[in-house]
């Protein structure tokens, strides 16, 4: 499991535009550099990530080897209910990891 | 033999006049270097990706080791306490050794002598997540070395190493960061050379890194031939350049391109 | 990051040409150009028109390391259900391949405005294309100028 750090509010006001900032611990291996033997490393990158508000889909992004190690991806939402908002991200495997926090909407 | 060149370099620096370091009021971390991008990426705990060390470094100082069977915090207790003020004073003196250890070094003593378990490897992850993690609860301390006597001749050291030109551009640490910083060399600014903020997240390594991997790269630099990790040189010039930094704040994990 | 696997001997022999990405430059791979930015540009738009304006990309005008660059694109937009920004798209010119990523946003959204950070391989120029609700399209683009960090392993 890639360690992640996760910033949003705990609390938000109905309505209201919310700043989420996600890290995630990745290489990001673009599959071009060189190994000590002169082989190419083999491309490995998270492709694909997601956040949904309450099941729904809010934000996504494709991502290529052009993203620098160790993704950081901010956005914003709108506070529309309380709930679950999840993270997941997906790498060239196939593989995802899900996080998801808890936001009081009042 | 080794042991006698290097004792030959300290003799020879206490003999001559220490050429200019950076009068106190004139110092500045390489934050101040650093663009304002970099600067922003360090002073944020939620995009700051040295943060990701501490967050491992954390999981790990709760986990139990080795033979022991022990955790850091079994021992150490809640690092936030227990490890304040520590990363700050390193490296210090080992007597049963008879010599300096930097932080990296001794939280691989811990390992071996306490916890019965075999030492991370240099540059490892869980290496330089412990060691972020336990230096960041000193971020905001003042880098502050010891004093005591059986330093000195390693002080001394690492002085003479700092000011030694070496390399096929046969440059001197002390050519560029006492006599250069705030000038250019190529695109980049030269900064001070303070560690203040180590294990530091670099843009080129896209990762944390030790000042033991900086000052390697350093010497590559200069196409010098860069010393093995845990050399006693390399100890030496840790200890010195903390030294020369004493009284500046800790910022770990700092971000520096 | 394996320190190791970065270091080889023939890469100390040959000047720093390229940052970031840590390639050798005599190493085979065709490098993107503006032509193939365009041609990546063009095979998402087709034919519409691309209009520059109401897109903010920010990127630093000199960047301090091209291994990982901040970068904010902002689309002015009420982001409202009847008017709000579907997609952005950010492409450049001289790493291996055009795409840089590519952000799906809508209603939900509240503000236009994405930040990540990403890799460039030179001094070059990087475009952002937002696709609003009604399909049409808009258009931002930055010219860096990419440093190489001073005294690394390469």
């Amino acid at each position: 499991m890639a360690r992640v750090l996760i910033n949003l509010p705990a609390r938000a006001k109905r309505g209201e535009v919310i700043e989420i900032k996600t890290l995630i611990a990745h290489v990001m291996e673009t599959g071009y550099r060189l190994g000590p033997t002169g082989v190419a490393i083999p491309r490995d990158i998270i492709q694909r990530f997601v956040c949904t508000y309450n099941g729904e889909k809010v934000f996504g992004a494709e991502l290529y080897p052009a993203i620098a190690a160790n993704p950081f991806i901010a956005f914003f939402t709108v506070a529309t209910e309380s709930g679950e908002i999840a993270f997941s991200w997906t790498d060239d495997r196939g593989q995802t990891q899900t996080e998801v926090r808890q936001i009081t909407v009042e | 033999m080794r042991a006698l060149l290097l004792a030959v370099i300290a003799a020879a620096a206490g003999a001559t006049a220490v050429a200019a370091e950076i009068a106190p009021a004139d110092r500045r971390s390489g934050y101040d270097f650093a663009g304002p991008e970099s600067r922003e990426m360090q002073d944020d705990d939620a995009a700051n990706p040295g943060m990701l060390g501490v967050l491992q470094g954390e999981t790990l100082w709760a986990t139990p080791a080795g033979t022991a069977g022990r955790s850091c915090a079994d021992c150490h207790g809640d690092a936030r306490a227990g490890m304040k003020g520590v990363a700050g004073r390193y490296p210090v003196f080992e007597p049963v050794l008879g010599r300096p250890l930097d932080l990296e070094m001794r939280i691989n003593r811990c390992r071996t002598e306490h916890q019965g378990a075999a030492p991370f490897a240099w540059e490892s992850e869980d290496l330089l997540a412990l060691t972020v993690f336990v230096s960041h609860q000193s971020r905001g301390q003042a880098i502050a070395p010891g004093d005591g006597a059986e330093l000195r001749p390693f002080v001394d050291l690492g002085s003479a190493l700092f000011r030694r030109r070496q390399g096929q551009l046969n440059l001197s640490c002390s050519r560029c960061h006492d006599d250069n910083w705030g000038k250019r060399l190529a695109g980049a600014v030269i900064p001070q050379a303070h560690p203040t903020g180590y294990p530091v997240y670099r843009l080129e390594w896209q990762s944390l890194g030790s000042l033991q991997r900086r000052l390697r790269n350093c010497m590559i630099g200069v196409r010098a031939e860069p010393y093995e990790y845990g050399a006693p040189e390399a100890v030496a010039l840790e200890l010195y350049l903390m030294k020369r930094a004493r009284g500046m704040p800790l910022e770990t994990p700092a971000v520096r391109p | 990051m394996d320190e190791r696997s970065r270091e080889r001997p023939t890469r100390r022999l040959v000047l720093l040409t390229t940052a970031g990405l840590g390639l050798a430059p005599f190493a085979s791979l065709a490098f993107a150009s503006p032509a193939a930015m365009e041609e990546a540009i063009r095979s998402l738009v087709g034919d519409a028109a691309v209009t520059r304006g109401r897109v903010k990309l920010e990127l630093p005008p000199i960047v301090e390391n091209g291994n990982t660059v901040p970068l904010t694109v902002t689309v002015d937009s009420p982001m409202s259900e009847a008017d709000h920004v579907t997609a952005i798209h950010i492409f450049n010119e001289k790493n291996p391949q055009p795409y840089v990523a590519a952000f799906a946003l809508g209603p939900r959204a509240g503000k236009a405005v994405v930040s990540t950070r990403i890799r460039l391989a030179d001094s070059q120029q990087v475009t952002a294309i937002a696709r609003l609700s009604d399909g049409s399209l808009w258009s931002d683009s930055a010219d860096v100028i990419v440093t190489l960090a001073a005294c690394a392993e390469g």
